[in-house]
């Protein structure tokens, strides 16, 4: 998938869960409905993680990807 | 019209925190989940690094039970905050390093300041009386009230019936007949009300939440606090704990050596922070070098970590040297034989 220019790139590489999560929840917070976010993660809890607290926080996840020992996973920002 | 309460709850993914927050919500209460990082989470963890458990369900609980009970929660990250109440615990240590009683206050603390900022009007536990040895006393638990500075605005469900009664209480917020009366070690009761709400699946307990309960842990701590003087650490310290083997030789380095693919993997992640060794004549593990490492140590090493390959065996085994820059260099050495590493220098 493309990155549009507004997408958030997070870099999670080498962070354990939920420290992934937590960068993530940190960008949130400061960004408006709409933006994406992508998190690039080496821990493939995220894979789980990350979507579960997009869910539970009213986040649209976008998509996952498992590339060689990477996990991509961009969310869109909900309404907060 | 009424007024809709909204309750903050501890979430650590066990069953206690899920039953407490669920009922809560069966009383009308408005619940959202914070679950506090220090660092020292056990919360899969090894499960991410170790290559043998790869294949296990990796899920993070305290998310699980959000999603389970239909509530957000907010993750805390306290790791700097936290190193005030490992350092310096008012209360002190339980069997190791781990400062329950200290912890749970802190947390309750943290979690007053989230209500008083988020506008939500109380702090729910899974806290049963006689559960835990420190934590969880009936003469500690108002002191976690106290100290916390959230006196009548923490609410413990599961054992609200043996406490006295707090500000949602008597305000009339929750029925107080409601709540229940569990105390001790059994876990009948949780079970069975676990039962009552349609839980099937939730974490069992394992004996604490916390790397700072494990014996082996706490050593290895302990040990890094004394090789350099002074309690402190940095994350990525307490990360490297959880991984490989442990060996101090002398008091100025140790050597982190990986027992499997997974950590091997994880470690190499740490090339630019430490000189590390690789086998290259034979399969063999990825080692760290922590600590002021003079020429002499660099081959003490070398056979060490010579031991731990399928060269044990072999006169020579060779190895690369790499430095923090980058550069890099081969040496042979004779892997060390059984003997020759010592017991006191495992951690």
């Amino acid at each position: 998938m493309s990155n549009p220019e507004d997408t958030v790139v997070i870099d999670a590489r080498r962070l354990l869960c939920p420290m992934p999560v937590i960068r993530v929840q940190n960008a949130v917070k400061e960004l408006s409905p709409g933006t994406r976010v992508e998190a690039i993660c080496t821990d493939p809890g995220a894979l789980s993680d990350i979507p579960a607290w997009g869910r539970i926080n009213g986040h649209t996840i976008i998509e996952t990807i498992s590339r060689d020992d990477e996990y991509i996973i961009t969310l869109e920002v909900g309404e907060k | 019209m009424t007024k809709q309460y909204k309750a903050a709850a501890l979430i650590s993914g066990g069953l206690d925190s899920m039953l407490a927050a669920r009922a809560m919500q069966e009383q009308g209460i408005y619940v959202e989940g914070l679950n506090f990082f220090t660092g020292f989470c056990v919360e899969g963890h090894t499960h991410a690094i170790r290559k043998k458990d790869q294949n296990k369900p990796k899920r993070n609980n305290a998310l699980w039970v959000a999603e389970q009970l239909g509530m957000k929660l907010h993750f805390v990250d306290v790791i700097e905050e936290y190193k005030d109440i490992l350092f310096n615990p008012k209360h002190g240590y339980g069997a190791h390093l781990n400062p329950c009683l200290d912890c749970k206050i802190f947390m309750v603390e943290k979690a007053y300041e989230w209500i008083k900022e988020n506008d939500f009007d109380f702090i729910i536990t899974g806290e049963v009386i006689g559960q835990r040895p420190k934590s969880q006393r009936k003469d500690t638990m108002p002191v976690v009230a106290r100290e916390s500075g959230a006196e009548g605005l923490l609410l413990r469900p599961l054992c609200g019936k043996n406490l006295p009664a707090t500000i949602p209480e008597l305000e009339g917020w929750i029925d107080r007949d409601a709540l229940f009366d569990f105390s001790g070690r059994t876990r009948k009761p949780q079970m069975a009300l676990a039962k009552q709400y349609g839980f099937e699946d939730y974490a069992q307990p394992a004996g604490g939440c916390c790397f700072l309960t494990d014996a082996q842990y706490s050593v290895k701590l302990a040990d890094l606090w004394k090789s350099r003087g002074a309690k402190e650490y940095e994350l990525d310290d307490i990360m490297l704990l959880k991984v490989g083997r442990h060996l101090r030789p002398k008091p100025e380095f140790k050597v982190i050596i990986s027992r499997e693919e997974g950590e091997g993997k994880f470690l190499q992640g740490y090339k630019n922070q430490y000189i590390s060794l690789k086998t290259t004549s034979h399969a063999g593990p990825l080692a760290l070098l922590d600590g002021r490492i003079e020429p002499e140590d660099l081959e003490l090493a070398a056979r060490m970590v010579a031991r731990y390959s399928q060269g044990r065996d072999a006169e020579q085994v060779e190895l690369e040297v790499r430095e923090k820059d980058g550069s890099t260099r081969t040496i042979s050495v004779a892997p060390m034989s059984p003997h020759e590493i010592k017991k006191e220098w495992q951690l």
